[in-house]
């Protein structure tokens, strides 16, 4: 074994399937000078990869995950490391088979092979199977197991023939030593102190799985999550496996409804449970490798855990009651507060990178877009910023927070999960101002990452009388929903809405180079007159989203950002990473100094008026401009901005005041639309059914690293002269010309085979030719549904999502598939919206 | 040194062959007292070989239960009597099986505290380190009956020789009820030639580094030179290479060699569970790195398919000369 | 001995007892809580020690093999339920709990505790034809109890059992005890005790159905006899210490082919050439 050396480029931490694809990756992409250690041996260092079920399904309903495991297994594929044993998920409920048809739905969307088989056709499959007790099964032939320490090794081996890595087992990391920078609350990765030696690094990765957060912790640092416990037996061995002579010879088994997996290893049968209570460890509790009875992660088994599994397991396929039970563990895996992986740059810690809460399953992709991202500044193979690290605001990284989310999702791993299933604990982490007079109106609080939002008013019930509205048909559709969001939306149409927008994330620019910094960020002009606003895409250097937001110029040197609340982190990081260093540009987070109500409606100009003497006509307050007023309240005369901008397709504005005005705001608003229909309304009209009318793209569903702005058809007539982030990449993007389009489709009927209506819901329902085609692009991005929601105004359903320039008509007829059905849809809009094109109630 | 005026001393013997133990239990005895007192069970005349290491006394226990094979029961009855008749403040034996048994079998008719696998005693002799977890850990007792009875543990001592003259011989004729008869060793039966994984003294192990069914030919070659048995990992037998009577490790055999020849093993938990028991390990794997090379005692650094064919090559030469 | 016990055994009144330990499971390197008092086991999981696992293998295998009973027994907390259960799932019939509430034991008092269980067991149903314990726990390592246990009981004990073969008939055991180069026989009246070491036999695990019955076992708990005063076995144990490390863990003996010879020398060293 060669010394530490003192110097290296970049040092990944852990040489799990993570950290070990990392290096494989990184050398591939031109990296030289890495050094990879692990506190534990090789091939299996004593983390999770060692005690992996190493099987990869690759349908997942979220696009990260099940793109990420089919890039993963398609790696393991190409290492001829894997074997393609197929796998089924079977059902015992009614409730389960609906989930199937959905998985049905999600393997279209990614293109997955999928079929659903009778209780019957399962049993040919799996022949010791009791078919009694399922009522059917989703069945992937691709499915497959793979050899994740072989692969480990194999990418390691990558790196070392190329001269770009050495390799240091056992060899165990003490501190990571970090450096000041000139931005505050941000420090720069120096040195790893191991106990062979410190070495200097540029780039530091974390790839330390259950460790991970320990390891962050070093340099002042978090990676939000928890090791969790799974709980797998090893029974066996069995005449009909070991005849299979095979690693594995029969599909996989995952018994969702009672949240457990078998599968073949050899002569025996993995049972895996994720049907236990949660059992959480925090870091300093796993034993070392020597202190440990088996590995560090696979803990002593607690036999009472897996009593109720092996019952259902028993049921399920008899033989597995009298084999023995010959290895037991409650193995760690990692979970973070939000289900996602933890990838990319650590916010606190410049060069300071994050490669953890991955499973094998998406091990070697993960691997890929971390090494894409630390190389391009942005990942290349998908967007991922639901893995991006930088997504997590301070409250979501303590122990507290992530410890009560993990225990909370711990039990959903096999569970249905509806898209817009809400967290039970650790709610209103942060209110607005208006929160105890929004309880008071039997608000229906939604949680936004730590934000809570009204999604509809109770108290507004009776515009579903007013309106003649009904509940969905299907409790599955109408689970998350209410015809009350679709009565505040007629009401804003036809009266007025006030709308609690305070989740927004403010941040103020200030400086001699703060215009010229937020030019450079921005792909339209900031550098306009004070009192100016621009709505503007933040593009990645590749020229895709990486944001989209409003700016707005509010002093000759100070510029503020308006952003979303689910991309504040990743925002505020990307700032604070570009930003100079010299000095010239201050950085403040004033979220929490200002509120925002927004007021739209033809009642709104009326309503405002009331309130102040600011000509609100579209000559004195016009589209996109900021004016500071006076507002008189019962408290007395408050400071306020008015932004005369619309999300929701009706005249009104963005109205900013200090935080500590906002209940006053609140009710003088309230009451001044007291006899011109305001009412209180939810983020259903805010961010769905408004939204939707007026084709708004939202950021993270329609907007993606992977699209620019020319394909979500939010490129301006001319581009500025001055430079910004990705405009070579935006340039070339306008001269090609897209190549799919964001286009907005109108559901036409939404009867199923039951006769029963169904409403699609934005899950990545694929959008399908009339024949049940995918529609796939040169990229191969696939058609899909990025947001679903009522148009009330319209009288459709409607739905978001690109289509390639030939289908990118107005009235061209396609389908989409829900719930494992077809659906006949048709193309409303293409750049324009389907209810009010021109725009004339915005400019009224 | 002498802490005790006397130390009874067992000296363990196999039909009138002095075991090597005993030796050690001696030395050991030597640091404790000037007057070492050993027990013969049997009219044994093993006197001038203890006086070699330091007896200064032998009691010749002369009684037709004791003049053939062991018997526990017998051997421990003896040393009681004695021990009632003597009184020595320490009585000592080596922590083999025998001598451990035979200690137990006296304390617990006198109803006296018992300290096996002793490693050292504190100048007054009343606190005692031993071994727990077959050496894993050291416990520290304190030992204060008048009559302290230990076993020293098992090759924790170095047999010196301190020649102490002739030694004083005494007769001594225990009461031994004749049912004791029932615990006297009846025969003995030779290991088999076949010798199983679980009990074989040499295993050669072959991992997924070996490749293939074929390519355990030179470990079976090596292990039968040794009159060993081959052992593989999870791995092999996964991939049908041999069969599961021939895995070692935690779902396989537990093995307890004296020596653990692994080669092209990486070392997986699973496995070395069940090869841990071994006495000594020795790794063979072209990476340094690899769990069982850290983990074992030996190493040697290299591809199994040049060193094994090496080793049997060498065997053969030494055996030829 | 009485005429009841030279006469055959009816194979379906066989009795045998095991004797179990509940045991810390740790890795290569156990810690110790701070004050060196006890290991720290607050992340290791319990097993009952290796040896008395081919004890209970025997066990079933004579009770499956000539009919009968088996029962374990421990002493110990209430925990120990945990491994009468996993010996019950395994194929034991019946489970016995001497509940020690942390009190500070030692050979003397378990094999006091042992027989006073022994002797109220065999009143109510009969005498223990064979009792089996493991020839020494995993932890301590006293190398005791079992002959404590038959001694007191006035019992034949051997140690060391590698081999064991009942004979129902003229009641009897041949036992087997490894040696040097082969196996030392001897044949023990019944009833007997035996100690037994890993080897024995190659132990089952539990299946899932045996698991699962085993939780509806019922056991029978008796507190160990009163009148133990502190202090008085004459042995009080002081604290456990980590043994010295040693200084170079990996003897490398060289690089491919060439360390060949080294190897041998080691062979030789060891005695297996």
């Amino acid at each position: 074994m060669s010394e530490l050396p003192a110097k290296s480029k970049v040092v990944v931490i852990g040489a799990g399937i993570v950290g070990s694809c990392l290096v494989g990756h990184l050398s591939q992409l031109g990296w030289t000078d890495i050094v990879l250690i692990d506190k534990g041996p090789l091939p299996n260092p004593g983390g999770s990869t060692g005690h992996a079920s190493n099987f990869i399904f690759p349908v997942d309903h979220n696009k990260e995950m099940a793109l990420l495991g089919v890039q993963s297994a398609n790696q393991f594929r190409d290492l001829g490391l894997s074997v393609d044993s197929g796998g089924i998920e079977v059902a015992r409920t009614e409730a389960r088979m609906h989930e199937l048809a959905r998985r049905m739905t999600s393997a279209k969307a990614w293109g997955v092979e999928a079929s659903l088989l009778t209780p019957g056709e399962v049993k040919e499959l799996v022949p010791f199977i009791n078919e009694e007790v399922i009522l059917g099964g989703f069945y992937c032939s691709s499915v497959s197991v793979v050899d994740s320490l072989e692969t480990g090794t194999q990418m390691r081996n990558l790196a070392l023939e190329q001269e770009a890595l050495k390799v240091f087992a056992n060899t165990e990391v003490l501190d990571l030593i970090t450096e000041e920078t000139p931005i505050e609350g941000q420090t720069k990765i120096k040195a790893v102190v191991t106990d062979k030696g410190t070495i200097e690094a540029e780039y530091v990765v974390i790839a330390c799985g259950v460790w991970s957060n320990r390891i962050a912790n070093l340099a002042g640092a978090y990676i939000p999550l928890v090791p969790a416990v799974h709980q797998m037996a090893d029974v066996g061995p069995m005449d009909v496996l070991a005849e299979t002579n095979n690693e594995i010879g029969y599909p996989i088994v995952r018994d969702m409804d009672t949240f457990c997996y078998e599968r073949q290893s050899s002569g025996s049968m993995e049972v895996g449970s994720y049907g236990h209570r949660a059992i959480l460890h925090h870091p300093d509790e796993i034993p070392s490798n020597d202190a440990a009875a088996l590995s560090p992660t696979e803990m002593p088994f607690t036999p009472d855990d897996f009593d109720p599994q092996m019952e259902t397991a028993i049921e399920l396929m008899d033989m597995l009651g009298d084999a023995e039970i010959k290895y037991a563990i409650n193995g760690l895996l990692s979970l973070t507060p939000d289900t996602m992986p933890c990838l990319g740059e650590i916010p606190e810690v410049r060069n300071l990178w994050s490669a953890a809460a991955v499973w094998v399953k998406e091990g070697p992709g993960m691997a890929q877009v971390v090494a894409e991202w630390m190389t391009h500044g942005y990942p290349r193979v998908i967007d991922a910023h639901g893995a991006d690290i930088a997504r997590f605001y301070e409250e979501e990284k303590s122990d507290e927070h992530i410890w009560a989310r993990a225990t909370e999702h711990f039990v959903k791993t096999y569970g249905i999960v509806h898209p817009a299933e809400q967290w039970a604990g650790r709610r209103n982490l942060q209110v607005s101002p208006y929160f105890s007079r929004q309880e008071a109106l039997g608000a229906e609080f939604f949680a936004a990452r730590t934000w809570e939002r009204p999604q509809w008013y109770q108290s507004n019930a009776d515009l579903v009388q007013r309106y003649e509205l009904q509940e969905r048909e299907v409790e599955w559709d109408n689970r998350w929903w209410s015809p009350i969001s679709t009565g505040e939306h007629l009401n804003l149409r036809e009266n007025c809405g006030l709308v609690d927008l305070s989740a927004f994330q403010i941040y103020e620019l200030t400086g001699p180079g703060a215009v010229a910094f937020a030019d450079h960020l921005a792909v339209n002009k900031v550098d306009k007159p004070v009192g100016s606003s621009v709505y503007t895409p933040w593009l990645t250097p590749d020229g895709g989203f990486h944001s989209d937001l409003t700016m707005m110029r509010t002093a000759e040197n100070t510029v503020q950002i308006v952003t979303g609340v689910f991309d504040g982190g990743r925002d505020q990081f990307w700032v604070k990473k570009l930003m100079p260093q010299d000095g010239s540009v201050a950085f403040a987070n004033i979220t929490l100094d200002v509120t925002t109500l927004g007021l739209w409606g033809p009642n709104a100009p009326a309503v405002l008026a009331q309130l102040t003497d600011q000509d609100l006509s579209q000559a004195g307050s016009p589209y996109g401009s900021l004016r500071t007023v006076i507002l008189q309240t019962a408290s007395g005369p408050i400071e306020a901005t008015l932004f005369r901008i619309s999300y929701v397709g009706d005249t009104g504005w963005e109205i900013y005041t200090a935080w500590g005005n906002g209940p006053a705001l609140w009710d003088a608003l309230v009451v001044a639309g007291a006899d011109l229909g305001l009412r209180p309304t939810g983020g259903g009209v805010y961010g769905t059914s408004g939204r939707l009318e007026k084709g708004y793209r939202l950021m993270g569903n329609e907007l993606e690293s992977e699209y620019s702005p020319v394909e979500a058809g939010l490129a301006r007539p001319k581009v500025k002269a001055s430079d910004f982030i990705g405009k070579e990449a935006y340039l070339k993007a306008r001269q090609d010309g897209p190549e799919v389009q964001m286009c907005t489709l109108t559901v036409e009927d939404h009867t199923d085979s039951a006769g029963r209506k169904r409403f699609m819901m934005g899950g990545n329902e694929p959008l399908l030719t009339l024949d049940g085609a995918r529609i796939v692009d040169s990229h191969g991005r696939a058609s899909r549904v990025c947001s679903a929601g009522p148009g009330p105004s319209v009288g459709k359903h409607l739905l978001l999502g690109y289509l390639p320039n030939e289908l990118a008509v107005i009235g061209t007829d396609l389908q989409v598939m829900y719930q494992n059905e077809y659906f006949p849809v048709k193309v409303g809009a293409i750049d324009g919206s389907v209810f009010d094109p021109e725009d004339s109630r915005l400019k009224s | 040194m002498s802490s005790f005026t006397e130390v009874l001393v067992v000296g363990e013997h196999e039909r009138g062959t002095l075991v090597d133990a005993t030796l050690e239990a001696l030395t050991f005895a030597r640091s404790l007292s000037d007057e070492i007192a050993v027990l013969v069970c049997g009219d044994f005349d093993l006197a001038d070989r203890l006086a070699q290491f330091g007896a200064t006394t032998v009691h010749i226990a002369d009684h037709e239960l004791l003049n053939g094979d062991f018997g526990p029961e017998a051997w421990g009855e003896t040393l009681a009597q004695l021990i009632q008749t003597e009184e020595p403040e320490m009585v000592l034996a080596c922590g083999t099986s025998r001598g451990n048994e035979v200690m137990a079998q006296a304390a617990a008719r006198l109803d006296l505290p018992f300290v096996a696998n002793c490693i050292e005693l504190s100048e007054a002799g009343t606190e005692i380190t031993r071994v727990q977890w077959g050496g894993s850990l050291l416990e520290q007792t304190a030992l204060t009956a008048d009559i302290k009875m230990i076993s020293v543990s098992h090759h924790a001592v170095e047999p010196t020789e301190a020649d102490a003259g002739q030694p004083e011989q005494r007769s001594f004729k225990p009461d031994l009820a004749e049912d004791l008869a029932r615990t006297v060793v009846q025969g003995r039966e030779i290991a088999e030639a076949g010798v199983s994984l679980a009990t074989a003294a040499v295993v050669v192990g072959g991992g997924r580094g070996v490749g293939s069914p074929e390519a355990f030919a030179p470990l079976e070659e090596l292990a039968s030179l040794l009159g060993g048995r081959v052992g593989c990992s999870r791995a092999v037998t996964n991939n049908g290479w041999r069969p599961h009577s021939d895995q070692v490790g935690q779902t396989g055999t537990r093995i307890a060699p004296e020596i653990y020849i692994a080669t092209g093993i990486s070392g997986a938990i699973q496995h070395w569970v069940g090869a841990s028991a071994a006495k000594q390990i020795l790794a063979i794997n072209t990476d340094p790195d690899a769990n069982m090379v850290v983990k074992a005692d030996y190493a040697v650094i290299g591809d199994l398919h040049e060193v094994v064919p090496a080793i049997v090559d060498e065997i053969r030469s030494r055996q030829a000369d | 001995m009485t005429a009841e016990q030279t006469s055959r055994i009816d194979a379906s009144e066989l009795r045998v007892l095991v004797c179990i330990k509940r045991v810390p499971a740790p890795g290569a390197r156990i810690n110790l809580t701070d004050d060196g008092q006890r290991i720290d086991t607050a992340h290791l999981g319990f097993a009952m020690s290796p040896h008395e696992e081919c004890a209970v293998e025997a066990a079933i295998q004579l009770t499956q093999e000539a009919g009968g009973e088996a029962t374990v027994l421990t002493v110990g907390p209430e925990e120990a339920e945990e491994q009468l259960r996993y010996a019950v799932s395994l194929g034991i019939h019946k489970a016995v709990l001497v509940k020690t509430d942390g009190e500070a034991v030692n050979p003397q008092r378990t094999a006091r505790a042992i027989g006073a269980a022994v002797a109220a067991l065999e009143a109510a149903d009969g005498p223990f034809h064979l009792i089996l314990f493991g020839n020494e726990s995993a932890d301590s390592g006293g190398f005791q109890v079992g002959i404590r246990v038959a001694v007191g009981l006035g019992r034949p004990i051997v140690t060391a059992i590698k081999g064991i073969d009942l004979e129902l008939e003229a009641p009897a055991i041949t036992a087997k005890r490894e040696i040097d180069g082969g196996l030392e026989i001897y044949k023990l009246p019944t009833p007997a005790v035996l100690g037994v070491k890993e080897g024995l036999n190659l132990p089952r695990y539990p299946t899932m159905k045996g698991r699962l019955a085993s939780k509806k076992a019922e056991i029978t708990q008796f507190q160990p006899g009163e009148s133990e005063p502190d202090g008085l076995d004459g042995q009080t144990s002081l604290g456990l210490i980590q043994p010295p490390q040693k200084a170079s863990n990996v003897v490398r003996l060289g690089e491919g082919p060439a360390a060949a010879p080294a190897v041998v020398d080691l062979l030789d060293e060891l005695g297996v050439l």
